[in-house]
């Protein structure tokens, strides 16, 4: 057995290991959400961090040496994010003329889901970092840490909270917006990007081209905008 | 497809560096991705090797987010005290905005599809 473990210890040291676990869980993931005919409760990115995360606790391996090898996966996020401008453009027209439609309903929603979290965790007396790292949650993670920072939260709660809002929102979206009967690929993307930032935005694009650009364009506005009035509303 | 990589590094790189100059408030990538997109409004159309690469990364996005995601095993002993007023609060709000928003978005839409 020592063969066996000085085989992992020499393995799991080395970056390669956790990039090519990562694509293949991931991979698994993705065969299973299929034969569950897209359930949205299994979610490849959802089960993926749970058999991930399950595996560095039983190992024991900590998250930095995970990461040493998962941040060439990471770094991808940059360009992608970049790569909206693609979409973006394809469907420009719909986006100019829906330009109302698509600024009013941002700012509300924004508004209305930062705050509306704030309040209810308020309602449960939570710590005043708690209500500051909860308010930025439905923002990309980059932006958020950068709100929490400024309002007096938390940025790593903050930055935790952003994940996990991002998980729920690509699970319990496409649900509510089937018994909303919403069809349209534009107010689909426009819902996933504002609630759910860049996981709703991968959701948006399995969905379609359209709902993608819309995704995108949701989550950007949706950044900008809680980081210029929720700084103003909270003080 | 290498020529797509190095257009979307490139803009990247120019919205990282505005950021830094101006002490922009905002992450690199979206300054980078407004860039583009006025690039290629500028441009008319989408060169053939940007093409194949976004939609190879975009068509992959959700997997990118998996190692950020993994990260949430730091924070279990934050989320551990407040961890159910915490869910409830992402829940609710979530349900709230995602119904409000689809209908304020439908209802906006259509008074404006209607005045075309």
């Amino acid at each position: 057995m020592i063969i066996g473990t000085d085989f992992w210890v020499y393995f799991a040291a080395r970056p390669l290991i956790w990039i090519v676990l990562t694509l293949a869980v991931f991979t698994l993931a993705n065969l299973l959400y299929q034969r569950a005919d897209r359930s949205p409760i299994l979610h490849p990115v959802l089960i993926s961090m749970v058999v991930l995360i399950l595996m560095l606790l039983v190992t024991g391996t900590p998250y930095e040496t995970y990461f040493s090898g998962a941040q060439f996966i990471h770094f991808l996020l940059g360009p992608a994010t970049v790569a909206l401008a693609v979409p973006m453009f394809q469907y420009f027209d719909e986006i100019r003329r829906l330009w109302l439609p698509i600024l009013v309903s941002s700012a509300v929603g924004a508004l209305v889901a930062s705050l509306s979290a704030v309040g209810v965790a308020w309602l449960f007396d939570a710590r005043a970092e708690t209500l500051m790292s909860v308010a930025p949650k439905s923002v990309t993670s980059p932006i958020a840490l950068g709100i929490a920072e400024k309002i007096g939260g938390l940025p790593s709660l903050a930055a935790a909270l952003v994940l996990v809002t991002g998980v729920m929102g690509s699970i319990l979206v496409p649900i509510i917006l089937k018994r909303m009967r919403v069809e349209d690929q534009a107010v689909r993307g426009f819902v996933l990007g504002l609630t759910s930032h860049g996981f709703g935005t991968a959701v948006a694009l399995e969905v379609g081209a359209v709902a993608g650009a819309f995704a995108g364009l949701a989550m950007g506005l949706t950044g900008l905008l809680t980081a210029f009035l929720l700084p103003i509303v909270i003080g | 497809m290498i020529q797509g990589f190095l257009i979307l590094l490139a803009f990247q790189l120019l919205g990282e560096s505005l950021v830094v100059v101006f002490g922009l408030p905002l992450p690199g990538p979206v300054i980078g991705l407004v860039l583009l997109l006025f690039g290629l409004l500028g441009l008319g159309r989408i060169p053939d090797s940007l093409k194949i690469t976004s939609d190879g990364l975009l068509s992959n996005l959700a997997l990118l987010f998996i190692p950020a995601g993994v990260g949430l095993v730091l924070h279990f002993d934050l989320l551990a005290s407040e961890w159910w007023i915490i869910l409830l609060a992402l829940l609710i709000s979530t349900i709230l905005a995602t119904i409000l928003t689809a209908a304020l978005f439908q209802w906006l839409m259509k008074r404006v599809g209607g005045e075309k």
